[in-house]
């Protein structure tokens, strides 16, 4: 399985400016340090609460954000990000190493290159109501990404948004109309035929059905898997509903305050979730089936705020198993075999 | 349905609402039954536009213009006699709300106010309703009190007591009322003021607000999702309301705060035996918390049974094919073919009758009565209803 | 024959056809939109209705040379449907000459400071920061001063300078006009600029202009649109305001204000010579009244359709 997206401690922080002189007084911080890796093809899953970073970190992938620091390594063989960071390590100086981090590091890129980045990496939000422009016909939103970045326009822009449209279950009668004369359903539709107009290769998907209908969610979530078999494409599924993820996923991430406490393949992680936040979370979504009811909340207590998150495993404020060390140093992700991470001392002593 | 049982508390019959907008008469409630029991925690389950929010709201009679109810009757079981609260006059309806039925909305920080402390709010509802409890309970404090003391304390705690007495006798006593504009005077206030926030301190930390009495000062911005939803239930439960209404109060937070906040409301249920009417679209919290279950689709209500039967043997084909569209891995995604249909011109007959698989001739012509198909198992359906 | 409408053109002809059914509803603004019309064909056809004098300016109201040149206005009559007003000059041209020149005037004003604020208020919204700054201080330094007093005190200093008073009218109503235009837009930029689909317009790869011209502009466009019909009829009164005081039209031109300016030494007459000021007064209303119920009608047809959406 090649790599198309190789992440190296990836973070983003934002800033809250205070005070009469608007200084810089706290950062959020959103995404603080995370690393991952998804392969060609496949759906990747990121799952975790409000606050947990998983949005920022779709959008600083395709650089709609800066990274404030971190490696985005786009189509790079293995041998490369070794080399990287072997040469971060103990040349950082070298010629080679700032050559190679310029030919296949995506997170520093600006200008004319970061356009050339957009035709291969696209986005899907949240809201479709929000997400097209209303004063745009559907034939202009969809042809925008080609008229943008100057690929095609005119005539030619327009008879891909056709097939595009075609692909996605709409049609031509539906070219000149504004968004607000289609449901929800039809509208993410439209969004998804902008992502892929430009044939692109990564698709971030921001909880793409959590504001529709749940009758028009399926509907979606097949074409979503269609798309990926004629397309070739490779998803990022970020959703804070689980039983989702777990049927379209072939991998899933946990995350909790900007950081990746465990990732396994679906099967796996959904059968034996290690982590003790991934446990509680799991364990906290409700069983269409009123035989199986449970008599405790799995987790008590709230998602600290990410600006001041807590020291050392970021869980160990709610955390059962936290020991001494939990408090003081942040755990790595470690392989518990067969390709399942997890960030815990507590789980990785025992395994 | 049957005859109205007496440990009913509310019975809705028939009930029709429409909304008179500039595209046309939307006819959101078709004629919806279904009755609420003692104690049960009842769910309402649907998509969007079936018409579980505005029945919660016509029990309230808070629905907004263009909506108006249209017919039906809504029976209200309280001390023995029934009422139709569709007749009751804006007056009457408010001594209803907030004291007798009750109500949590979807986000609770649009159901506080920003500028006051949760405390401040909460403490109204004991003002309006509670307030003859509270004066009694100072006035015994200060009938203790006035023993003990001596010398000027002693006048100034009498005067009190006196103020206090009076207002219990004739609420809108002037003197009382002067008294309360007088600098000073009007201190005596204070004494109820501070008997609330006992109270209000109390009933956080029945809902499980950690630290309440820090919580009690805070302003809802400085509160998270679930403390602040759990704030708002705690003003609904003030005045030990006989019937809590939540419409889809934890579809907003977080997964793991909606797992407390469920444990909580069956807490509720159990220690203070409340009776709550639990609106929600996610099949999952209905199974984990309901004791019976109501079916809505496009303005009608298409079954009613408890939990366990409506899980293992649905009836309606709406229900079963809302419980086939619960994703599972490894079978790919399904739902009910179709859309729902336009409020404004709905198809005749059974609403459902474009997406049925088993919608027959009769369904395009009559609509289906809800009919017992099951021991207090209620269907809307041309199937079991012997269509001809 | 039946006229086909091309396709690109059918989601704007439906979005027309519903703010003029919402239109309709209000009679309030049929009355606004009949008072423009009125304007609109007044002033279309102002040669046919008051014929100029071959060789002559037509803004320059003739006089009657059979009236002689006497101070003192004549009554109304056949000949002068409206009467004369100073030096026997016809009210009745000067009234419907002054309605072109009115509309001359303030597409003149408004075409500009739209102009002005759509640029810098994109830019000063879009951008934020420094530039946004800078640029906030300089409308506030404006918009510091009385528009009306800084007004005068600029065509003052303009026509010292040899500007002709109708050039430096306009300069001066521009330039107390432009920083409201520019906040108008920053703000609608700062509102429009977090939504969704200019993230997604960015992940598309539009450039900055692209994005601002294309996606911003086109969504404040409503709240242009009712301002700068509150404001034609505003753009109107102050130039008339600046005639009435001497400092505008030059002596006799077909200005509404100018008029009033020349009845003005005879209102001390009470209603003797009311037909100097009286017509004169009634159109400037008219006009104003009539932009005004526009804008508002505007306003409730261009909001509602906008929540709707």
């Amino acid at each position: 399985m090649e790599n198309l997206i190789t992440i190296e401690n990836l973070k983003k922080y934002f800033p809250i400016y205070g005070g009469v002189l608007k200084k810089k007084v706290a950062e959020v911080k959103a995404v603080d340090g995370v690393n991952l890796n998804i392969y060609k093809g496949e759906c990747f899953g990121v799952v975790g609460e409000s606050g947990c970073g998983k949005t920022t970190l779709g959008k600083t992938i395709i650089r709609l954000l800066s990274p404030n620091s971190g490696h985005i390594f786009y189509q790079t063989p293995r041998e490369i990000v070794e080399a990287i960071k072997y040469l971060e390590k103990n040349d950082p100086k070298s010629k080679a190493l700032k050559y190679l981090l310029r030919e296949y590091d995506i997170a520093y890129l600006r200008g004319r290159r970061l356009k050339k980045l957009r035709r291969f990496m696209q986005i899907v939000f949240q809201d479709p109501t929000t997400s097209l422009d209303p004063r745009m016909l559907v034939k202009d939103i969809v042809a925008e990404p080609l008229v943008a970045q100057g690929i095609a326009k005119g005539k030619e822009a327009e008879d891909r948004v056709v097939k595009v449209l075609e692909m996605v279950g709409l049609s031509r009668t539906h070219l000149y109309r504004y968004p607000h004369e289609f449901s929800g359903g039809q509208r993410q539709r439209i969004a998804v035929a902008r992502a892929i107009i430009t044939n692109p290769e990564f698709i971030v998907l921001d909880e793409p059905t959590s504001s529709v209908d749940v009758s028009v969610r399926a509907q979606l979530l097949n074409l979503f898997q269609d798309l990926q078999k004629e397309l070739g494409l490779t998803y990022m599924f970020i959703s804070h509903d689980l039983s989702i993820v777990e049927c379209i996923s072939h991998r899933v991430a946990v995350m909790y305050l900007g950081k990746i406490v465990e990732f396994a393949e679906t099967g796996e992680l959904y059968k034996s979730p290690l982590h003790p936040y991934a446990k509680a979370l799991f364990a906290s979504i409700p069983i269409p089936d009123p035989t199986r009811r449970r008599e405790r909340a799995p987790l008590s207590g709230e998602v600290p705020s990410p600006v001041n998150p807590p020291s050392g495993c970021r869980f160990h404020p709610r955390c059962e198993l936290a020991m001494d060390i939990c408090k003081r140093q942040e755990p790595p992700l470690v392989d518990v075999g067969g390709g399942h991470f997890v960030a815990c001392y507590a789980i990785a002593k025992k395994e | 349905m049957e005859k109205a049982v007496s440990e009913e508390i509310i019975r809705v019959e028939d009930l029709y609402l429409n909304f008179y907008t500039y595209e046309g008469v939307v006819k959101a409630l078709d004629g919806v039954s279904l009755n609420i029991k003692r104690g049960e925690i009842l769910g309402v389950v649907g998509e969007t536009g079936c018409g579980k929010s505005v029945t919660s709201l016509s029990i309230l009679k808070i629905v907004v213009p263009p909506g108006k109810i249209e017919g039906g009757q809504i029976k209200f079981n309280v001390k023995g006699k029934t009422y139709n609260m569709l007749e009751f006059n804006e007056p009457t309806m408010s001594r209803v709300r907030g004291r007798y039925i009750s109500m949590v909305f979807q986000e609770p920080r649009a159901a506080l106010n920003p500028v006051y402390s949760v405390g401040d709010q909460i403490g109204e509802v004991f003002y309006l309703h509670r307030k003859e409890e509270i004066i009694k309970a100072v006035i015994e404090q200060l009938r203790k009190e006035v023993e003990t003391a001596k010398g000027f304390r002693k006048r100034v705690l009498r005067l009190y007591l006196s103020l206090y007495e009076r207002m219990l006798k004739n609420p809108k006593s002037l003197r009382v009322r002067l008294a309360s504009k007088i600098p000073i005077l009007r201190r005596f206030r204070n004494l109820m003021k501070k008997e609330v926030r006992k109270r209000t301190v109390e009933l956080l930390r029945t809902l499980r607000i950690p630290d309440p009495e820090r919580v009690v000062d805070m302003y809802p911005h400085e509160l998270s999702g679930g403390m602040a939803q759990r704030c708002v239930i705690a003003m609904a439960l003030v005045a030990n309301p006989i019937l809590l209404i939540a419409d889809e109060p934890t579809t907003n937070l977080d997964v793991t705060v909606q797992a407390q906040i469920l444990v909580l409301i069956r807490e509720l249920q159990k220690k203070l035996g409340s009776t709550i009417l639990y609106i929600t679209h996610d099949l999952g919290v209905v199974a984990e918390l309901c004791d019976r279950v109501a079916v809505m689709y496009a303005g009608n209500v298409v079954e009613i049974a408890d939990v366990m039967t409506l899980f293992k043997e649905p009836l309606h084909p709406y229900t079963q094919g809302l419980l086939e569209s619960i994703p599972r891995p490894g079978k790919p995604f399904t739902s009910i073919p179709g859309i729902v249909p336009s409020l404004i011109n709905p198809p005749p007959g059974c609403r459902f009758n474009e997406r049925c698989k088993y919608a027959m001739d009769i369904c395009w012509k009559q609509k289906p009565p809800l009919v017992e198909a099951g021991k207090e198992h209620y269907v809307a359906c041309h199937l079991y209803s012997g269509g001809k | 024959m039946k006229f086909k409408v091309p396709e690109r053109l059918q989601p704007t002809i439906r979005e027309i056809k519903f703010i003029l059914r919402r239109i309709k509803d209000t009679p309030l603004s049929l009355f606004g939109i009949a008072i423009v019309m009125f304007f609109v064909v007044i002033a279309a056809f102002a040669p046919l209705l008051a014929p100029p004098v071959p060789g002559l300016n037509p803004y320059l109201i003739p006089s009657d040379p059979a009236l002689g040149f006497r101070v003192e206005p004549s009554p109304p009559s056949p000949k002068h449907p409206f009467g004369t007003t100073l030096l026997q000059r016809d009210i009745y041209y000067g009234c419907i000459w002054g309605t072109r020149w009115a509309f001359q005037v303030a597409l003149e004003v408004i075409i500009p400071i739209v102009a002005i604020g759509v640029v810098l208020g994109l830019i000063a919204g879009y951008y934020g920061g420094v530039i946004d700054e800078i640029l906030m201080r300089f409308t506030d330094i404006i918009l510091a001063f009385p528009g009306l007093i800084l007004a005068m005190c600029l065509v003052t200093v303009l026509t010292q300078a040899n500007w002709t008073t109708i050039d430096s009218v306009l300069l001066s109503i521009i330039l107390i006009g432009w920083p409201g235009y520019t906040r108008l837009i920053r703000g609608e930029t700062l509102r429009v600029r977090n939504e969704d689909y200019i993230e997604a317009a960015r992940a598309s790869g539009a450039s900055d202009l692209r994005i601002m011209f294309r996606h911003i502009l086109p969504n404040t466009i409503y709240s242009i649109i009712i301002v700068a019909s509150l404001d034609f009829g505003g753009i109107v009164l102050t130039t008339a305001a600046l005639s009435f005081l001497g400092l505008g039209a030059p002596t006799g031109w077909a200005d509404w204000g100018r008029l009033i300016y020349d009845g003005m030494g005879f209102v001390s007459g009470g209603l003797r010579w009311w037909w100097s000021w009286v017509y004169p007064g009634v159109f400037i209303s008219l006009f104003v009244l009539g932009w005004s119920l526009l804008g508002d009608a505007l306003r409730d047809v261009l909001d509602p359709l906008y929540r709707r959406k």
